[in-house]
């Protein structure tokens, strides 16, 4: 944000505004780009999801919309839902109802804030980072239990009710992991772990002690649960709930939930990148490459793709955990793990350097 | 066991129930007197030269004059097969559960009760099974009249 | 969908239309959370009376209709009907027609064992077998096409003989076939069989014990799962299947207790190499001859009755045939394996979840035509 205000200072007449307006435009021209770039994230993100699952699949998948490929079938798919008969269910609760898409969808919005895209692409470099991430994820959960209730459907109560206690279970060794790399910097501030990262691979959190590599792997299993993306999706199991929580839902506002489900891939897999995987720091060791060749948005966006895929991968290959196997994967797996990480990054913390 | 001698078996532990036995036939059969065939099914279940534990198949048969239960019975260990039967009025075609016997035939009870009105007394959920639970009539029987309308739908 | 909370009980209904119940059956599930307490299936949704229909057309005319019934499997239901009237008739068929007819039979039972096992996996959430197996389920519908016309209901086994003769290059493309899926197999299993999450929501599942599946009338697959190792094809051959060098898939809770939902789909995998091996052998015994030399010009058995059961995909078919020395079939009573699979549902589902209701009904491998005929 602060380069936008950069930006804005340059047009003529902007310092005449009142100072008010003068700290609102930057924060609107932000929301708007951010916004943007999650529509056409969400398309690509879908369309993506369709070609690589028809491939793993020994199909094809879109090849006519647009030409090449079928590129323009997201485009079509989202004016389609646009031009869709909106249906709220009689018996369902009117307001719940309408507001349920808009919570998931902000909840997955606002964690835009603060992801560290470059060294001066963040929207706000906040002091507490990764405590607002994990934060304002959580705000899904209550628009997916609203979803789920306002229904008035017992299928979209038992996805919405599965989903809540998925999610909510998962956060926490989730946050575990992510707390071995804030000890091991001393912040928790998206940037300075960045930052702590510079200067190629082998300086990146995955690789520089056995704690972290760990904790990678123990954050990337329970985001997957965050997102309700197999092996997790029982919230959206198919075959057994019709669609969960968003059974009811139909044009736009199912549109809104998908849209939300993406941008949240999106945004773990940036966490990850950002905080394990050097996040828009140079890949090449800085001995070899002193310079950074790729800017950073470009090689940020690309690692979170890579970890991207790696999810879609994941959904077409395993199976789906039953409820019960999930919990205890959570509770009795996961999260000693990850608190033996913690305790064993901090001794290191310490002790060692 | 061949067939003669399962028909020999039979008349020799049941005496008169058993009404009338064909061993020679393509399929063997024995008629069991209505009453007794509760007994009947517990022996040849139970009984060790006969063992039949897999009841294959319980069917109905509308003959003109008569409606006919069919038990066929098969033996796992012993690899023979036998036929029972038993003639009911087609008034009222009453007969006992053999449901504990083998617990397969609560459902294809219900199929006979559905398909002929065949009543079986002691079961334990009489009611229909691929019929809606309100339809009229039995439909495999020969003199079942084809419905014009069901709930005020044309049929 | 009605919300009866009946104390603390709440009544779900997987009703007659939903994504995973493979057909219109509604299950009544009472349910305290996510445990089901009781499990109630409701059939009769395709109920379309094949016994009555059976009466009312001459003898070659029921195989159509029994085409309908396990529409997967339909050369094996045309099988069964055929040799129950064969045998009522008397009629011996040459061993072209039985070569040609086992050949058939066990390609069918391929392709519904593989449509099987891919629905298993979508209802377990894994997407990607489901269209492995269907890739290769095609190619078997490619090589029925050629022969008779159909993909899926074939009219073909007749009685006294088969339809059309195979063309001339067939044996051939099913000895290609054969050695092109047999490796595929494998992948599946490391794909879907192998896999741990799918164990562990298979393997302690829906115990089926050998004796309340004997006392309900479990055949085939279902009963095999539970380690009875019992196959008509070896313990009453019909055709020439005491001929045939296979063996029977028996399963063998090697990851949780026998009789599991992934020992009866376990089977199924194992039938499908066995199956491979009794094709090749068919194939290899075809001799030249005339496949219509044994069709009967008028259809009329002498009175009596006839039962006559073969192994189908799914279990044992039984047909009991009543003839009155007419033109066409007094009464035909089926017997089929889905029907009594069925019945034992309640028993089996005692205490489970709802993921696991899923995984039991995926199990049977039920198909709604044979059990609602």
């Amino acid at each position: 944000m602060e380069s936008i205000r950069e930006l804005l200072k340059a047009i003529p007449g902007y310092n005449s505004l009142p100072p008010l307006l003068q700290d609102f435009l930057p924060m609107l021209a932000s929301c708007v780009i951010i916004l943007l770039f999650v529509a056409i994230l969400g398309m690509f993100l879908i369309w993506l999801e369709r070609k690589v699952s028809a491939h793993m699949q020994d199909r094809l998948g879109p090849m006519y919309v647009g030409g090449w490929h079928g590129w323009a079938q997201s485009i079509a798919d989202g004016i389609k839902l646009l031009l869709k008969e909106d249906i709220v269910p009689a018996a369902a609760d009117p307001l719940l109802f309408k507001l349920a898409p808009v919570v998931v969808f902000v909840g997955a919005f606002a964690a835009f804030v603060v992801l560290p895209f470059g060294a001066r692409s963040i929207v706000a470099d906040l002091n507490i980072g990764v405590l607002f991430l994990l934060a304002v994820a959580s705000l899904s959960v209550v628009g997916i239990l609203m979803g789920g209730w306002a229904s008035n459907n017992k299928y979209a109560l038992y996805g919405g009710m599965r989903s809540a206690a998925q999610i909510v279970s998962y956060e926490i060794p989730a946050a575990m992991a992510l707390m071995t790399v804030v000890v091991l910097v001393g912040s928790l501030s998206m940037q300075d772990i960045v930052n702590a990262q510079k200067g190629g691979i082998q300086n990146w959190f995955l690789f520089r002690i056995p704690f972290t590599f760990m904790a990678f792997f123990v954050y990337y299993t329970c985001s997957l649960a965050e997102v309700n993306r197999t092996p997790f999706d029982i919230p959206e199991a198919e075959s057994e709930l019709v669609a969960g929580y968003h059974t009811e839902y139909s044009g736009m506002r199912f549109a809104f939930f998908m849209l939300a489900e993406y941008a949240n891939m999106f945004v773990v897999a940036c966490v990850a990148t950002a905080l394990f995987l050097g996040g828009w720091t140079q890949v090449l060791p800085a001995r070899w490459v002193p310079k950074q060749l790729i800017p950073g948005p470009i090689l940020f966006t690309l690692k979170a793709l890579f970890l991207v895929f790696l999810q879609m991968w994941l959904r077409w290959s395993l199976p789906r955990l039953r409820v019960d196997q999930l919990m205890h994967m959570c509770w009795k797996v996961m999260l000693p793990i990850s608190l033996f990480l913690v305790l064993g990054t901090g001794f290191l913390a310490v002790y060692w350097k | 066991m061949k067939p003669v001698e399962i028909a020999a078996l039979l008349t020799q532990q049941f005496g008169e129930k058993i009404i009338e036995s064909k061993p020679d036939a393509l399929n063997p059969w024995s008629a069991v007197a209505p009453g007794s065939i509760l007994e009947a099914a517990r022996f040849t279940k139970n009984d060790e030269r006969l063992l039949m534990d897999h009841l294959e198949l319980l069917g109905g048969v509308d003959y003109k004059d008569r409606i006919e239960v069919v038990y066929i019975v098969y033996s796992m260990r012993h690899r023979h097969r036998y036929t029972l039967k038993c003639r009911l009025t087609r008034e009222e075609p009453k007969l006992h559960t053999v449901e504990s016997v083998w617990a397969v035939a609560n459902w294809h009870e219900r199929e006979a009760y559905d398909m002929f009105g065949i009543v079986f007394e002691g079961h334990s959920d009489l009611r229909r099974i691929l019929c809606p639970d309100d339809w009229e009539g039995y439909p495999l029987r020969k003199d079942y009249k084809y419905p014009t309308r069901y709930r005020d739908m044309p049929v | 969908m009605e919300a009866e909370i009946a104390g603390e009980l709440m009544t779900l209904n997987m009703g007659p239309q939903h994504p995973s119940t493979h057909g219109v059956l509604r299950l009544e599930l009472k349910t305290d959370g996510e445990v089901v307490h009781e499990a109630i299936p409701h059939i009769g949704y395709l109920h379309r009376c094949f016994e009555k229909h059976a009466e009312n057309v001459d003898y070659p005319g029921v195989i159509p209709f029994t085409d309908r019934m396990d529409y997967v499997a339909s050369m094996n239901n045309n099988l069964g009907y055929a040799l129950a009237v064969e045998k009522l008739m008397g009629i011996q068929v040459n061993n072209r027609v039985r070569c040609i007819r086992i050949m058939m039979a066990e390609l069918n039972r391929i392709a519904s064992h593989l449509l099987a096992a891919g629905t298993y996996g979508i209802d377990m959430g894994s997407y990607t077998p489901f269209l492995h197996c269907f890739r290769d389920r095609e190619r078997i519908l490619d090589l029925f096409e050629e022969t008779c016309g159909a993909r899926l209901l074939y009219n073909y086994n007749w009685v006294g003989g088969v339809m059309y003769d195979i063309p001339p290059g067939f044996e051939k493309k099913v000895i290609d076939f054969l050695d092109y899926f047999e490796p595929l197999v494998d992948d599946l299993n490391r794909l879907l069989s192998h896999n741990y999450i799918f164990i562990k929501r298979t393997a302690n599942v829906g115990i089926l014990s050998p004796e309340t599946a004997i006392s309900h009338g479990i055949t085939g697959p279902n009963l095999r799962g539970s380690g009875v190792e019992w196959d008509v094809r070896k313990d009453e051959p019909y055709l020439d299947y005491d001929e045939f060098d296979f063996d029977v898939a028996v399963g063998e809770g090697k990851h949780g207790p026998v009789g599991s939902c992934y020992d009866r789909y376990m089977v199924r995998i194992k039938e499908v190499k066995e199956s491979c091996k009794i094709a090749r052998q068919a194939v290899a015994k075809i001799t030249p001859g005339d496949v219509h030399e044994s069709i009967p010009k008028r259809g009329k058995p002498p009175a009596g009755e006839v039962y006559m059961r073969t192994e189908c995909p799914s279990g044992e078919l039984g047909y009991y045939i009543i003839s009155d020395g007419s033109l066409k079939p007094y009464r035909v009573k089926v017997k089929s394996p889905c029907f009594t699979a069925m019945s034992a549902f309640k028993e089996i589902s005692r205490g489970a979840m709802i993921s696991d209701i899923v995984a039991i009904v995926g199990s049977l491998d039920i198909v709604l035509g044979e059990i609602d005929r």
